[in-house]
């Protein structure tokens, strides 16, 4: 598999000025407190929004620094061979030895990523301080992030993919994704349930008496999940084979007639890794409601029409319910946030060893939400930031917090619009829906600050 | 022999292709054909190779260890004298044939030597390749009135690293203005001023009409009558693609190797890049050679991967002059053109030699010149390119073309 790379991300929205980066850069570069040295620049926007240029949003802050191209034109420009790509780390070094300062680097980058020091007039630039980016240590905001996912898909490209080539999800379906990280992650070790829905559908149980992965897998019913993998999993402990039990069901299977076997085998703390992909609905069976549908979603079980405008009733809050059975490990996760979810993975898995997990991702559906194919991870992505789905793990120990705090969140409206199963909507139920979004946030961080006073 | 891939060149335009065939088609054969006998090197290092700032081991763009890595058949030494389109064959100097599918002629450029009586009959030095570098730096040592022929960006380089040698340097120059391909009369003016406080003398405005040998010395003769002595003459009047190889071949050609914005000549399956194309300039439309080193680079690419049918290859956004140029710890940089009509603005500060200008034309950006003032060249050719209207923001350019264009750019294209 190719490299991929550490990155720095900046999010101007979260940005103060205070300064505290490029001061922190300068120091760790030049040992200067001089900011015109730092190979960052926020720069305020004093130009008017919008105006002249169409080309972005407006925002308070800009950024000036290296982005470690992937086909580095600095590189491509320099007629001393004194810039090159390091293949290991993604970083553009820059020898100072060969180095002739002819400046030419700088009429190459676009992003002004390279520039001459001002102190000694030698090019200088960003090269991510070894993995340990000082900018991003000194920002009180969080607006610099060392974003570090790209080691997560370094290392899965080693590992064996668990499921068999040629699972049949729909155009678009993230499903997939979650499925092949997940399994990959948990190892070969595992005895895999995966009761009807989407996950089976797609071919992961297998066809003609070949089975979709290469573990162990079983197709429980509905109701009995959690029951049948807590049996199997009790009789591998009794026989001394240390394996991981997991489920990997959709959210009907796990909110509606399985909610039974798995509140049952929550509460006994049976030493299961339940993983839910929420797409809201019955999915694999034509688009039927389920008791995660969102209010105001079409589905073919909640028409629209003269009468009904979607679905009537509000998502049932399945991850909360739980945190109320105080399982060793509950979290919420995005594929739009893999990092994120692999974090969350890591320590569900190490829960799963000593009692219940659950992990609860959000996947929106192509096929019966109504969006373009390539939109998914942007789909997954709006409904974070407008606070719809929040992130957050608990354990008993711990309890709650926000894994991915969003500050100023987008209207829930931008994540509406952006599919056609709310086309429909009514200002009226666009505004039940953002009441919807505000109390659960208040629950949530209700719980989050008990869990943070203690 | 056989290959998919033939590359002709061994500088930026080729070795880029190299990269973006490589990138796209791992296994297809590839060729690197080169008349040079040294690893590859870009022509633009040779003023620090004369200056002894750059090692000529180090300067190395390649080595033998990437060749093998990405599977191409190095071939040094060899240069390009046939082209046979019609048999898909190409003839080197050694005799040998190369059948191809897919031929990059990136054969750069040579200089070009004026037609002035008696020159051809004296010692000069030229400074193109890495032989050339290698002997002219020996003879820089021993030099005491070198003479310059061309104020271009070649030879005021090697007129700085004589006059850093302790040499009395004379450069001449038949343009106003040295340097006058990038920099206007004030940028020039302050260039100059530079080298004559360090000692150098710049001739401007003048023709050489004969150059004559007596004894060990050369007599450069001057339009006005004048005569220079010289114990180094470097002829640096420019360069121009040597294209002989094209006799007989269909491949039309006027200065240069006439391309389209795809790189393509006008045969089928051959391509040309670099200093020896003559590819769309981006204000005029026109086909013109801009032989400048981020131009190379840029043609290069695209034609690689047009060659290996990379879905991801993009039009030639059209050629802008562009170039940066330090002298005694001063550097000054310009990025497009001036056109005709273009509303100017200006900023001088003759007191510390700090100089500013910015060409808008319909409120667009079309050039930003400067020396002492730094400002991210890359980004203004940026905004030239996408032809951005900086009508609202002229004054801040002009006053901090550092922040505004990073803000531009931050905003623009993040």
């Amino acid at each position: 598999m190719g490299h991929a790379y550490a990155t720095i991300a900046f999010e101007a929205a979260r940005c103060d000025g205070c300064q505290d980066c490029m001061r922190a850069c300068a120091t760790a570069k030049c040992g200067s407190d001089d900011i015109s040295r730092a190979r960052l620049q926020v720069l305020p926007a004093v130009l008017p929004a919008g105006q002249p240029l169409d080309g972005g949003a407006p925002a308070s802050f800009e950024l000036a620094m290296c982005r470690q191209c992937g086909d580095p034109r600095c590189v491509a420009v320099c007629p001393a061979g004194a810039l090159a790509k390091d293949v290991e780390t993604g970083v553009i070094t820059r020898n100072a030895d060969t180095c002739v300062d002819c400046l030419l680097c700088t009429v190459g980058c676009a992003y002004a990523g390279i520039a001459p020091d001002p102190a000694d007039g030698r090019v200088a630039k960003c090269d991510m301080c070894d993995g340990a980016p000082a900018c991003v240590a000194a920002c009180p905001t969080g607006a610099l992030r060392h974003v570090t996912t790209a080691r997560i898909y370094n290392e899965v490209g080693d590992w064996e993919d668990l499921f068999a080539p040629g699972l049949a999800g729909c155009q678009g379906c993230n499903s997939e994704l979650v499925m092949r990280h997940a399994l990959r992650r948990v190892g070969p070790d595992t005895v895999l349930a995966t009761p009807p829905g989407c996950v089976p559908g797609m071919g992961s149980v297998g066809y003609n008496g070949l089975t979709g992965t290469k573990v162990p897998v079983f197709h429980p019913l509905l109701t009995n999940t959690a029951a049948m993998l807590a049996g199997v999993k009790r009789q591998y402990k009794r026989v001394g084979r240390d394996i991981t039990a997991m489920a990997i069901a959709g959210d009907g299977g796990a909110s509606d007639v399985g909610f039974q076997s798995l509140s049952g085998a929550a509460e006994r703390g049976e030493e299961i890794l339940f993983l839910v992909i929420d797409n809201e609905g019955y999915m694999n069976t034509g688009m039927q409601r389920s008791s995660c549908t969102p209010y105001g979603a079409w589905t073919s079980t909640t028409p629209v029409g003269r009468e009904t405008k979607g679905k009537s009733q509000d998502a049932k809050n399945l991850p909360l319910l739980m945190v109320g059975h105080r399982c060793a490990y509950v979290a919420t996760a995005s594929t739009a946030f893999m990092q994120d979810f692999y974090d969350k993975l890591d320590k569900a898995i190490a829960a799963s060893k000593h009692g219940f997990a659950y992990l609860h991702v959000y996947s929106p559906c192509t096929t019966g939400w109504r969006f373009p194919t390539e939109r998914n991870i942007a789909v997954a992505r709006t409904a974070v930031e407008t606070n719809f789905v929040m992130l957050w793990e608990f354990t008993p120990q711990d309890g709650l917090h926000l894994t991915h705090p969003i500050e100023s969140p987008r209207p829930v409206a931008d994540y509406l619009k952006a599919m056609g199963r709310f086309r429909h909507l009514t200002d009226d139920q666009i505004g039940h829906i953002q009441a919807k979004v505000e109390e659960n946030r208040a629950v949530i961080a209700q719980i989050a600050a008990g869990a943070a006073a203690r | 022999m056989d290959t998919r891939y033939l590359v002709v060149g061994s500088s930026h335009a080729a070795l880029e292709a190299v990269a973006a065939i490589r990138m796209h088609d791992p296994d297809g054969s590839l060729a690197l054909v080169t008349r040079d006998r040294h690893p590859p090197y870009s022509p633009t290092v040779l003023p620090y190779v004369v200056s002894g700032r750059s090692v000529p081991e180090s300067v190395r763009l390649r080595d033998d260890r990437y060749f093998t890595a990405n599977r191409v058949t190095y071939l040094p030494g060899r240069a390009l004298v046939r082209l046979r389109p019609e048999h898909g064959t190409a003839t080197l100097s050694d005799g040998a044939t190369i059948a191809y599918d897919k031929l990059l002629l990136a054969t750069g450029a040579t200089p070009a030597i004026p037609p002035i009586p008696g020159l051809d009959r004296a010692a000069y030095h030229v400074l193109r390749t890495l032989d050339d570098a290698l002997a002219l730096r020996s003879a820089i040592a021993t030099a005491r009135r070198p003479v310059v022929l061309g104020g271009g960006l070649v030879g005021m380089h090697a007129a700085e690293n004589l006059v850093e040698a302790g040499a009395a340097v004379t450069v001449v120059e038949m343009q106003p203005r040295v340097l006058g391909a990038y920099f206007d009369p004030i940028a020039a003016g302050l260039i100059e001023r530079a080298f004559v406080a360090h000692g150098a003398r710049i001739v401007t405005g003048r023709r050489v009409v004969a150059v004559s040998r007596e004894d060990a010395a050369t007599r450069v003769h001057l339009d006005d009558g004048d005569t220079l002595t010289t114990d180094l003459l470097l002829v640096a009047t420019g360069v121009k693609p040597d294209l002989a190889y094209l006799a007989d071949s269909g491949v039309a050609h006027e200065a240069g190797i006439l391309v389209d914005d795809g790189m393509r000549t006008s045969v089928a399956n051959v391509w040309a890049a670099g200093d020896c194309a003559q590819a769309r300039d981006f204000l005029t439309g026109r086909p013109i050679l801009n032989a400048i080193l981020p131009e190379a680079a840029e043609q290069g690419r695209l034609a690689g991967m047009a060659m290996a049918g990379d879905p991801g290859t993009r039009s030639y956004a059209g050629g802008v002059p562009l170039n940066t140029y330090r002298f005694f710890g001063h550097h000054a940089i310009a990025v497009g053109t001036v056109p005709a009509g273009a509303a100017d603005h200006l900023r001088h500060d003759a007191a510390h030699g700090r100089y500013l200008r910015i060409a808008v034309a319909d409120g667009r950006l079309h050039g930003m010149f400067g020396v002492d003032v730094f400002f991210d060249g890359g980004v203004m050719r940026q905004l030239i390119l996408r032809r951005t209207d900086v009508s609202a923001v002229i004054d801040r350019l002009l006053a901090d073309p550092l922040r505004t264009g990073r803000e531009l750019m931050s905003r623009m294209w993040k």
